[in-house]
């Protein structure tokens, strides 16, 4: 093996990607060539938490010094200080360094990191990174020590439950699968994580696949599965070629394939990649999908444990459950119990997106409050306004007001309160947001994503979609409000799938906590945050106003009248509320009432 | 430029490559059709007839899971397919905007093709990497932190005779 003394990591995240990492990993290449370092330092590709926000970014180790912000024209200089003369580029360095934090504990105080242990840490295309950081070595024990009625056991005395959303115990529903008659038996990784905002899954398959991998094969030995599948949707091209990376370095050192590790266990697994189709998160709708059919979810009962793919005994669980397997299995059932709440166990990963002074992604132990997740890890609402609202779990979540600051972040508590955990997005909302508008926002996303197999869903969530849109136009009429209501219901009640089942939850939850804000787009026309356009009207402020005409210049639908140097008027009728001319004013002269 | 229409050596070989590639049993169906997708820029008639030839599987079959999935189309694409994100995330980091602006400057609205043949506008979901929203993509390339100032420098790349990496 070749000996270098320094490795550069370069981010290739999309994030990176877009911003140009694929002319600093080139650039760099060719400054190493051109100084005569290349035998001395080498260049790897990786995928990294946190930063991307600031790309393109490397990493550079022995010394773990983090640069961010990198530009083709800054390497020559930044190779010959760093790497040449050895001394560290300050005007290019991150301005914390993440790195020291990550290997010495959690990046933020709160933060406990499991799944996400391993990203920005290792190289995720070379598998001896990750068997360095303790990988395959629950397999190894699982394989040599364990039946597979033991790791069942473990799964279920850990407490671990489905982090796909739904939470049912993980451990459970191994024990259906495996007591289930039929064969051959089926595992399926649910990588088809649509949720708008979330993106938690995509950082573990592109910076730790093999630690999902490593899960999938321990279930299918518990389980007594012979083949698996990695359903992962077509938005993460990366993802899918670094899994395809990983699945064949598993398979080159005898990890996949026949008679792993020598133990007479055989379990091969291949990825199968989604054609767009947010439904297909669903585990029946996924199912179909890699059975070659329109992905439309079934009826359950029977549960795919009984009755899953090609009608066999199937296990599926989410990207974040199989990560957490391998860490069970090493450290004990009793480590992971040691983390969250009597009923929710273990860490969970979040993206936190919206109004935040900090987004991005988290794992943080169950149990925590939305308070510290939003004001602490997340530090507090962006531009010193106030918090109104976070929606948890998705486009199917819920939104909670502050009172709700204080309840810790769990399956039952977020349930009870209205809302889901969802695969684990967060959406924080100010003091601008108009709720009634949020509602129709994520209403539209799921009628636009219902399948259409079931009438509840396909009608109902346009019908729904329909008296939104209409009260934030300004139509909204008495009886709307119970027409909401009676309608959330009934798709709740009869809809097929989760899709459906949870569709009506923006607006129930909105209804619930925000119902003033409905009445007043119904009842006295107006929206109180500013946001509909139907309802808000543009003035021009006497005392302000002078009359420099920029505005009345702007407008394009000439709404806008008044002679120089004299007060401006906008004529309401003709105003078609673009807020063009409170963009240009000069002196802050046009209001919105 | 009017369309250009596939021919049909064209299409038998993409085809014949993508069955090659995943086989001929039922679970097959969606990554040949994916796969052919992208060969032709979308899936003609005589495309899944032939597949569901090679499948045997019915016609009506292929054309519901080819009309199912929002990536693959039965009518024709332009050159280039612009995707836009419009999910929460990118829409408040002033994403509606940047769509306003990508409809004016293609005067297309989301699902049509320019009558040159050489844009497609859609609309694509969260593709996840809401750090650098708002995002839009073309060609499979991802540009993000787009503005509406953006937007036509952007497109201009496609234009002149470029070709995404």
């Amino acid at each position: 093996m070749k000996f270098y003394r320094s490795h550069v990591l370069v981010c290739v995240d999309p994030e990176c990607l877009a911003k140009g990492a694929h002319d600093i990993l080139d650039g760099l290449q060719d400054e190493l060539v051109y100084q005569g370092l290349i035998d001395e330092v080498q260049v790897l590709e990786t995928s990294r938490i946190g930063g991307c926000a600031n790309g393109p970014e490397i990493v550079v180790y022995p010394e773990g010094v983090h640069y961010v912000g990198l530009s083709v024209d800054q390497l020559p200089f930044l190779v010959e200080e760093h790497f040449l003369k050895g001394r560290v580029v300050e005007s290019l360095l991150a301005k914390e360094v993440k790195r020291a934090d990550e290997e010495l504990g959690p990046p933020k105080p709160k933060e406990v990191r499991v799944v996400l242990r391993n990203c920005g840490k290792i190289d995720p295309e070379n598998i001896e990174d990750y068997i360095a950081e303790d990988g395959y070595q629950a397999l190894g024990k699982v394989l040599s020590e364990m039946t597979p009625e033991q790791v069942i056991e473990e799964v279920l005395a850990s407490g671990l439950r489905g982090r796909g959303g739904a939470g049912f115990p993980t451990g459970r529903k191994w024990q259906f699968c495996r007591s289930a008659p039929g064969s051959p038996k089926y595992i399926i990784c649910n990588a088809d994580e649509g949720d708008p905002g979330a993106f938690m899954n995509r950082r573990v398959l592109e910076g730790d696949p093999h630690s999902v991998i490593e899960g999938m094969i321990i279930a299918a030995y518990a389980i007594g599965a012979s083949r698996g599948y990695i359903y992962c949707r077509a938005e993460y091209p990366v993802a899918v070629r670094t899994l395809n990376i990983a699945i064949k370095q598993a398979r080159n050192l005898g990890l996949l394939g026949d008679d792993i590790l020598g133990s007479g266990f055989s379990f091969d697994l291949e990825v199968r990649m989604g054609a767009g189709a947010f439904v297909c998160g669903e585990e029946t709708a996924l199912m179909a999908s890699i059975e070659g059919k329109r992905g439309e979810p079934r009826p359950r009962p029977p549960f795919p444990a009984v009755k899953g793919l090609w009608g066999k005994p199937t296990n599926i669980n989410n990207v974040e459950t199989y990560a957490n397997v391998p860490q069970i299995i090493l450290k004990g059932a009793q480590w992971f119990a040691s983390m969250g709440t009597e009923k929710s166990k273990g860490t969970k990963t979040f993206a936190i997106a919206g109004d935040v002074n900090n987004t991005g992604l988290i794992e943080v132990p169950l149990g925590i409050t939305l308070r510290e997740v939003i004001f602490d890890i997340g530090e507090g609402i962006k531009g010193g306004k106030k918090f109104k609202a976070v929606q948890t779990g998705g486009p199917m979540g819920g939104c909670l007001p502050e009172q709700y600051l204080d309840m810790p972040v769990d399956y039952e508590s977020l349930t009870a309160a209205g809302s889901i955990m969802g695969s684990g997005g967060m959406i924080v909302m100010d003091e601008d947001t108009c709720m009634v508008d949020i509602a129709r926002f994520f209403m539209e996303f799921t009628q636009d994503e219902s399948c259409g197999k079931c009438t509840p869903c396909r009608v109902g969530t346009r019908r729904i979609l329909e008296i939104l849109e209409r009260i934030c136009d300004g139509h909204g009429k008495d009886g709307d409000i119970e027409t909401l209501e009676m309608l959330c219901q009934q798709i709740k009640a009869t809809s097929l799938c989760g899709l459906g089942q949870g569709a009506p939850n923006p607006v129930e939850s909105t209804l619930k906590h925000f119902r003033h804000e409905y009445e007043a787009h119904i009842y006295e026309k107006r929206c109180p945050a500013k946001v509909c356009r139907g309802l808000i009207h543009y003035r021009i402020s006497d005392n302000v106003c002078t009359g420099c005409m920029v505005c009345a210049r702007n407008c394009p639908v000439e709404a806008i009248s008044g002679e120089r140097r004299q007060v401006h008027y906008i004529d309401p009728d003709i105003c078609i509320r673009c807020g063009i001319c409170q963009q240009v004013c000069n002196f802050n002269a046009v209001e919105v009432y | 430029m009017a369309l250009k229409v596939q021919s049909r050596t064209d299409i038998s070989a993409a085809v014949q490559a993508a069955v090659e590639r995943h086989g001929t049993t039922a679970e097959a169906l969606v990554p040949i059709l994916s796969d052919v997708n992208r060969a032709l820029g979308f899936l003609p008639q005589d495309a899944m007839t032939a597949i569901s030839r090679s499948l045997r599987i019915p016609p009506s079959q292929v054309l519901s899971t080819a009309s199912f999935y929002q990536m693959l189309s039965t009518r024709p694409r332009g050159k280039h397919v612009i995707k836009f994100c419009e999910s929460a995330p990118c829409h408040v980091m002033g994403g509606r905007l940047v769509w306003k602006a990508l409809q004016d400057a293609l005067g297309l609205e989301p699902g049509q093709t320019s009558a040159d043949g050489q844009w497609t506008l859609l609309t694509t979901s969260c593709p996840g990497v809401c750090g650098v929203g708002p995002v839009l993509i073309i060609d499979d390339e991802v540009h993000g932190n787009v503005t509406p100032e953006k937007v036509p420098e952007i497109l201009a790349q496609y234009q002149e005779g470029g070709t995404s990496q």
